[in-house]
Parts: structure tokens; sequence; C-alpha cells
């Protein structure tokens, strides 16, 4: 990691953790329709990984997706547009929180389907190699969705076919009210690795340069033709599965509880001289105003027109 | 008859404790239908447990509580293999509750209802019985989006060996559950979210209500409306409002979509010459649809107009507060629609 990525992946860790905590007080107001569920918390892995991702790369994401769709280089402004359900959001307002998108810079969606990103991610990869491209696609999903047998199916199939794609699981430890140690007979979900001939590595998902190294790995050998990896972030969501959640199923023993990803780094990356408490303060401060820009923005936007209803459908 | 008030959703957790208290072969199984597996300070000292979710609407909450991890059991997330555990189940002695979170998540539970509980009792020469409930959840209006909002009851309605029941108010709620889970086959019973904290009458006494019986909520001469589940209040409303200018109206609550009352339709059409079906899926084949054909096929000699369905757009659910709105049916959509149906009546009351 240099100090370029260092600084980066700053950025974008607290433009996400803006992001969320204002989604979630703008919820609390009522200006959000629907299902909402924030990423806080997890910012190390999709930071880590986006941090070597271009546009041309792929993802898959989530129902809990505002994280990785930042990363991903989505516009703000469009993300909050969007999940306030107003034309001037990434969808038209037509999606919402669980179907941001942005095809355009490779974010394949949001997605309100646990395990609807596997098969999508391995065709997306399935491009890359049939067009001869230098690319990656990544597959985010949850512990939850690792015990969906399309899990299965995926990386099966990514591996048969050789495919340049990285399966990112992030382990935040509860599959919406169920803990994995429950739900998973399996203790990790990298060990399943080994059934589908392909790497698995489980990493501190805390740790900004963990996930960064893994992926760094597993890009290097997607793009060298040796197929597809898997790698597991151990990580903790700080909010419940979805606003509203009780979270009676949460411990004070769990891992991961009381550790916070963003000073974490800022610690690391300031004694590394990645960049300075100045910088890091600089960082900060500017984050909040993109996500109080992008609030204003997404407020003064009109809802849709009624027409668009019925657009949009057939291409 | 005791007097009580229950919501839409309480009358429905009610029917799963009678029966669950009724019959030890009934069990409750689905993605935190409990919630908090394994999480110690959840158990109590006696072993007995609380929830974390009890559904995520909170539908099944305290039912671990009363009837153990053993009876009320939390999957992964991982719908085919539990639902495929559910018709195994039923078809070797126990009675499922099996719940699919939203109806939408079919995609991933659908073979098992499709090529296996459908059919086995089919294909082995009725030597075979899935005394299966699958309780699901549709319904646009609550900004969940394309896909937790979709109403896909008449996708399953439309597979031979399984019933469909979608109540629209909570007496019915209750009545269709215990019915429902009587049952010696696959029935979905398929919940509007947008019911759920819907009050009305509903006796303590468990009591069963006939699967395949339509209920004629409102009886009248000139049109007849049908309606399905949460669509049955705009149909009421449709009809007080064309009573204020003495159009008489009847209201039939189709209460079961598969098989749905022939009878009770065709004899209202017979005596109105004139139908509305409000169906919020999407409008082709559906079971809007499937009604205007059969009415068409049988009952076409006292037809005195086209029948008319209402049904949301062909287009997903959208998002956005405004297009979500305007994507449900509602009354002043029917009342356009019925303007066109009662036209000759209006030129007779004014001459």
């Amino acid at each position: 990691m240099d100090r370029k990525e260092a600084l980066w992946i700053y950025q974008k860790m607290n433009e996400i953790r803006f992001f969320e905590d204002e989604v979630h007080r703008t919820f609390g107001k009522g200006l959000i329709p629907g299902f909402v569920h924030l990423y806080a918390g997890e910012e190390a892995v999709a930071t880590g990984v986006m941090a070597l991702l271009d546009d041309e790369d792929y993802i898959t994401s989530t129902h809990r997706g505002h994280g990785h769709a930042i990363a991903k280089g989505c516009d703000i402004n469009g993300m909050m547009a969007e999940i306030m359900g107003k034309k001037d959001g990434l969808g038209g307002g037509k999606g919402g929180s669980m179907h941001v998108a942005d095809i355009g810079k490779g974010m394949l969606g949001a997605n309100g389907i646990v395990g609807g990103g596997f098969g999508l991610a391995a065709g997306a990869a399935l491009t890359v190699k049939t067009l001869g491209r230098d690319n990656v696609a990544v597959c985010f999903f949850g512990d939850g969705a690792s015990n969906e047998g399309v899990f299965h199916e995926g990386l099966n199939l990514a591996s048969i076919l050789n495919l340049p794609v990285i399966f990112v699981c992030e382990n935040n430890q509860f599959g919406e009210g169920t803990p994995f140690r429950y739900a998973s007979a399996s203790e990790t979900v990298a060990e399943r690795a080994s059934a589908y001939n392909m790497p698995g590595v489980r990493v501190d998902g805390m740790d900004v340069e963990a996930v960064y190294d893994a992926t760094k790995e597993a890009i290097a050998r997607a793009k060298s033709g040796k197929g597809p990896t898997l790698i597991e972030c151990d990580t903790y969501r700080q909010y419940g599965h979805f606003e509203g959640d009780e979270q009676k199923y949460k411990t004070d023993q769990d891992p991961n509880k009381d550790r916070d990803p963003i000073p974490e780094f800022r610690e690391k990356a300031i004694a590394n001289g990645w960049m300075t408490a100045e910088e890091a303060d600089a960082i900060e401060t500017a984050a909040e105003k993109t996500i109080v820009e992008a609030t204003a923005f997404a407020e003064a936007s009109p809802l849709p027109d009624e027409s668009a209803l019925y657009t949009d459908i057939f291409a | 008859m005791t007097e009580r008030k229950l919501t839409f959703m309480s009358a429905i957790t009610e029917a799963m404790v009678q029966s669950m208290r009724k019959d030890e072969t009934v069990i409750l199984i689905g993605t935190d239908v409990a919630g908090g597996a394994e999480v110690d300070h959840l158990v109590h000292d006696d072993g007995r447990y609380d929830d974390a979710f009890g559904g995520v609407f909170g539908l099944s909450k305290g039912m671990v509580t009363e009837f153990g991890r053993e009876r009320v059991i939390d999957t992964p997330i991982a719908e085919h293999g539990y639902f495929g555990a559910a018709v195994g189940a039923a078809a070797t002695g126990l009675r499922p509750i099996a719940e699919l979170m939203f109806n939408d998540f079919v995609g991933f539970a659908l073979d098992p209802i499709l090529n296996q509980g459908a059919k086995m009792r089919y294909m082995f020469g009725g030597k075979a019985k899935i005394p299966l409930t699958v309780r699901t959840v549709h319904g646009a209006g609550a900004g969940a989006a394309a896909q937790h909002s979709q109403t896909l009851y008449g996708m399953f309605g439309a597979i031979p060996g399984v019933k469909v029941v979608v109540p629209s108010n909570p007496y019915d709620a209750k009545g269709l559950m215990l019915a429902a889970i009587e049952e010696d086959n696959v029935v979905v019973f398929s919940e509007d979210k947008m019911l759920y904290g819907m009050k009305g009458d509903v006796p303590e006494e468990y009591y069963t209500i006939e699967i395949g019986k339509a209920n004629v909520v409102r009886e009248g001469t000139e049109l007849t409306i049908v309606a399905i589940g949460k669509m049955v209040q705009v149909a009421q409303e449709v009809a007080n409002r064309l009573a204020k200018g003495d159009i008489s109206v009847e209201v039939i609550d189709l209460r079961t979509i598969a098989p749905w009352d022939q009878e009770t339709v065709l004899n209202s059409v017979e005596k109105t010459g004139r139908l509305i079906v409000i169906d919020e899926s999407n409008p082709h084949n559906n079971t809007a649809t499937d009604i205007a054909s059969v009415v068409a096929d049988k009952a076409f000699d006292y037809l005195d107009g086209p029948i008319k369905t209402v049904c949301a757009p062909n287009t997903p659910v959208p998002f956005a507060a405004n297009l979500e709105k305007a994507y449900i049916p509602d009354a002043d959509k029917v009342l356009k629609v019925a303007e066109e149906l009662i036209a000759d009546l209006r030129k007779v009351s004014t001459i």
C-alpha cells in the first residue's frame, strides 16, 4: 500500500461512515421509505478491496451495499437521492437502498436477494475472460449468503471455468438475527474453498491492510489465469440487520464489537508515514461536508415524474 | 363467542400457536422465525428461549419460548434447502409451517414447491400427502422496492397441486390459517404486509374457514367486484362511493385464489351482468385474467359489458413513494373503469 492509496482509503472510509450515520438519522426522521441496511463498521473491507479496482472491474453487492457503492466510486449525491426515492437518484428513484447501482462504474448493484451476486459476478468474470480484458469481478457477500445453495454453484462454476473472480465474504457474525456459528456447519467460510480447488483465506476484516494484501494476491492470481479466490473478512456491523432492529442477538463478547476500523487505520497510516494527523483531520472534515451536501442535494431533488413508472422495462 | 379485537398479524400468530398446541406434529421452520439461536443471554435458567426476532415482522414472537427450538426452527438463509426439508418432513409425518420471508425470495425456494411438494401425491398415485403450509408475504406499499414488494400468489396458484389463500382481514386470517394447517395439501398462505396492523374481531376459539370458498362481503345487484386481499378494502370504498349514485355493487372477497370459487363468482355475475376484478398482481397471467377467462366462457350470455380487470401495471414495483402509490390499484382507478361499465345505468337513471 502506498501513500496515495492510503489517503484514498481513509477518505472513502470516512465518506461511508458519515453517509451511513446520516442515513441512520434521516431514516429516523421518516424521510427514507422501506428497508435500510447499514454498512458502518465494515468499511475496511469495501475500501481495502476497492483500492485495487478501477471502473472497468466489476463488483456485485448485497442488501448492505452503500459502502461498496461509495468505494466503487458511485456518485454520492446520486446515491443519497436514490435512497430517498428522488428523481436525481442513480436509478431515478426507482430502485432505492437495496438496489443502488451504477453499471458505468462497474457496480452491478446492491441486491435484495441474499446470495443474488454469486452467479452475476461469475458472469461478469466470464465477460472479462471471453473478451480478453485485464480485469476482475469481485462478489461481495455476507456470512448469511454463504449458506445459500447458490454459494456452492457460483464458486464451483467459477472454479471449473477458471474465471477471474474474487469471492469476498464479509463475515459480520450474523445472518440477519442468527449467529454464523449456529447457521454454518463449518467453523469458517474460507475453509470451504478447498472443496472448489481454490485458495481460501481468512483475514482480519477490521484491518484495511490485511484485506488489501489478500485482495492484491487474489487479483494477481485471477489476472494470471489461475482462477478464483475466496477471501473471508472477519468483521462486525455496528448497526442492526435493518434500521429498527433491536439487535437482541448481540452480546458484549462478540468479536470485533469494540473495534472500529477507521481510527485503527488512521493510527496505522500515520505511524507508517502514509498520512499526517493534519491530513487525516482534513479528510474527515471534507468527508462530512460531502455527506452534508449529498443530503441537501437529495432533499432538494424532486420526486420522479409519474410517467417514470412505465419506463425502463425494455431496451 | 368472545368479542375481541386482534390485529391481522396477531390473528395469524394465534392460529399458529393454537394449532401447535393441538397437534404436536405442527412445526414452524424458516429464517429467523425465532432468531438469536445459540445466543446465551436469550436462554432462561429453566432452559426456555427468548427470540431475537420472532420473524422479521415479529409475527412468530414468543413462539420459541412456548414450543422450544425443536418445533420453532431457525434455518440458515437457505430457502432451497429448508423448503426441501419442509416438503420431506410433510411427506413423512410432520405438518410444517414453512415461512418464506418475502414471496420475492421464491426464486431460491421454488423447486421443492413446484416439482416436489406439488407433484408427489399425483406422481405416487395418491399414496402421499403433503400437509405443508407455506406462509409468505406479498404486496407493495411499504417502500420495500422491486425485490421485496411483489404480489406473486397468482404464480403459486398456477401450479396444479397447490392451494393458495389470501386473507383480507384478521378474522379470515385466523380461520384460513387454521384451515391451511389442517389441509393435507400444499397451501400457500400469502399475507399482505400492509394489512399486518389492521384490527378486527377475532374469536379466541379455534375455528376454520373453508378453503376454496369466497365470501360475499356486500350484496348488490348491478355490478360485481371480485377483490383479493388488501384490494377488498378498495372494492368496499368503490361500492360505498357508487352507492351514493344509487349503483348497487356486490363485493366478493375471493379468500382463496386457487382453486377460486367459480360458483360464487358466476352466480353473482349472472345476477349483476357486470364484473370488475381487482388484483395487485402484474396484469398478465394472474388471478384476475383467469377469472375473466372463466367468466367469459361460462357466463357470456349474462354479461352486459366487458369484463374489466384492475391490476398493477406491467412493471416492477418502483421504490419512489409517488411511483409506488401510482403502481397500486386504488379506488380512483377502479371507479374510472366502473364508470365505463355502468354508463348505461346512469343514462337510465337520468331519464
